[in-house]
């Protein structure tokens, strides 16, 4: 059996209200992949469309989709897993790819949330949450992971600075990303600013990724085509996938991630890599909380010295771990469905050399951590250059 | 004259549950009426035992669905809570107010806190109990409530 590697990637810029419509702003994703793998829709043979229902009147957004793209008569369908959906499409691509069925899988994912409030939003968001039994209670996905924030602090002694470290951090390189919704600094004055109370205690507004509008394109091919097209085919080395309890109260775990944990285990094992082998990392910090627990889920550093980490920058880019220096969901802005895609296209430039002022230094393995829900379902993508 | 036709009966007691309800229509409806009476339940397959909270109709591990209600009684640990001042919407009218987690062992319930506890009496660790209440919308509901 031959590897699968990936060798086209693309997104469009993560932007706020987005002036288009749903298919034209999965295009643009699509047009850079296309453009990076240097081939054309014919040379697809079946599409995977990705992102979370409810933020548009479309249903079924595959059709209309993949009518726009060119992608007919190949087979297309839909599918969603919240905010990894777009990782579960490259997982699934991978397997369609290996098994034969396919040679060239297109994996799209999109997400336009700006056609309804904020608020409206974190009512969707909060329903991707049990909505029987938890939704009933005004729930939504920053109190979550607010109580996990909690959890931390109070089981290791985390604090609201060691989280704030990793907002400026994602701030950072945020400014170097012309993708990026959010391309300001920002500092601790600015994240502990007393006219912004706390969304949801003791996560503030800076501790939050903001909502966006985006796609994210990734082309997935067997070995024989990637080397037949592609210069520099990725190869993707380890795949990882978990799922938890939809209620929280079904959950044994509150200073982490079981998902991730779970899914980081498959795909180091998979991959035959440890954590030290991974020379840059995307993390699914759609909360500072989060990223944090990356940090010790995915084994760069041990339960609780998380922290360590950041505060001696070891996740900056020139550090023994770099971790989303293309500014992260915090300030590359968040578009559900184009999340994964868009994660795993920075670690495919960073992997050809091709990351601009964020690339990491030689780096031969990199690792995606896609996370949807609050650790309901979990991803870990391990990409390598051989 | 044609005989009007009998309209089918639908037991949609969920949707009484919590601020804003997103289920009317679930096998465990008698949660609803337990609330009604004072009581919070969870339920207990007769067959394998395995206890469950939020309620099940169906036990997937013997495939059973005869199962019975127990009380939530005594106290929980407090596991975990956030406070939220902005809401989704239909809740904004509820705010501020604090999600938590108890865990009495061998199972958890997730909630909201009780309005009256102030934010610097809450600790990680502590006993709290459950109790049902009546919102002030009319709707049913339970808040963890000092031990």
């Amino acid at each position: 059996m031959g590897k699968v590697g990936i060798i086209g990637v693309g997104q469009s810029a993560f932007v706020r209200g987005y002036p288009g419509s749903i298919r034209e702003l999965a295009y643009e994703g699509f047009k850079g992949a296309m453009e990076d793998a240097k081939i054309s829709n014919k040379d697809i043979d079946a599409s995977i469309i990705c992102s979370a229902p409810e933020y548009d009147k479309q249903r079924s957004p595959a059709g209309v989709i993949a009518e726009y793209l060119g992608l007919t008569p190949q087979p297309t369908f839909y599918l969603e897993s919240l905010c990894s959906s777009s990782s579960m499409g490259v997982r699934t691509a991978y397997s369609l790819v290996k098994s034969g069925l396919h040679d060239v899988v297109c994996v799209l994912g999109f997400q336009k949330m700006s056609e309804i409030t904020s608020a409206e939003s974190q009512e969707r968001m909060g329903r991707g949450a049990d909505i029987q039994w938890e939704s009933p209670f005004g729930t939504m996905m920053p109190a979550y992971y607010a109580m996990y924030a909690r959890a931390h602090m109070e089981e290791y002694g985390t604090t609201e600075e060691d989280l704030a470290l990793i907002r400026i951090k994602a701030a950072t390189y945020g400014q170097m990303n012309e993708k990026a919704v959010y391309r300001k600094p920002v500092t601790m004055e600015q994240i502990f600013d007393p006219e912004r109370p706390p969304v949801a205690t003791p996560l503030k507004v800076f501790d939050c990724c903001a909502n966006a509008d985006g796609s994210s394109c990734i082309i997935v091919a067997n070995e024989e085509k990637a080397n037949a097209l592609c210069d520099k085919p990725v190869w993707i080395l380890g795949l990882g996938a978990a799922s938890d309890t939809v209620n929280t109260a079904g959950r044994d775990l509150f200073t982490g991630l079981s998902v991730a944990i779970e899914a980081g285990k498959q795909a180091y094992e998979m991959a035959g890599v440890r954590p030290e082998d991974i020379d840059v990392a995307e993390v699914h910090d759609c909360f500072t909380i989060a990223e944090m627990m990356a940090y010790e889920n995915l084994g760069f550093a041990e339960p609780g010295e998380g922290k360590e980490l950041i505060k001696a920058k070891e996740t900056y880019k020139e550090g023994k771990t770099p971790v989303n220096v293309d500014g992260g969901l915090l300030s590359k802005g968040h578009p559900i469905g184009a999340t994964g895609g868009s994660q795993i296209r920075t670690i495919v430039l960073q992997l050809r050399d091709e990351a601009g002022p964020m690339q990491v230094k030689d780096p031969e393995i990199g690792l995606v951590h896609n996370i949807g829900g609050v650790g309901l379902y979990g991803n870990v993508t391990i990409l390598g250059r051989s | 004259m044609a005989k009007k036709k009998k309209k089918r009966e639908v037991d949609d007691r969920f949707k009484k549950f919590g601020t804003v309800s997103f289920t009317s229509i679930s096998k465990v409806n008698d949660f609803i009426s337990h609330l009604e009476q004072g009581k919070v339940m969870g339920t207990k397959c007769k067959k394998c035992g395995t206890v469950h909270f939020p309620p099940v109709a169906d036990c997937a591990e013997c495939l059973s669905s005869d199962i019975e209600w127990f009380e939530v009684t005594g106290t929980g640990k407090l596991v975990s809570f956030s406070k939220l001042t902005y809401a989704p919407v239909g809740f904004e009218e509820d705010l501020p107010y604090s999600i938590a987690l108890l865990d009495y062992g061998d199972h958890k319930v997730f909630g909201r806190i009780a309005k009256d506890i102030p934010d610097d009496e809450l600790a990680i660790g502590m006993p709290m109990k459950t109790e049902a209440i009546t919102l002030p919308n009319g709707q049913l509901s339970y808040a963890f409530t000092r031990a």
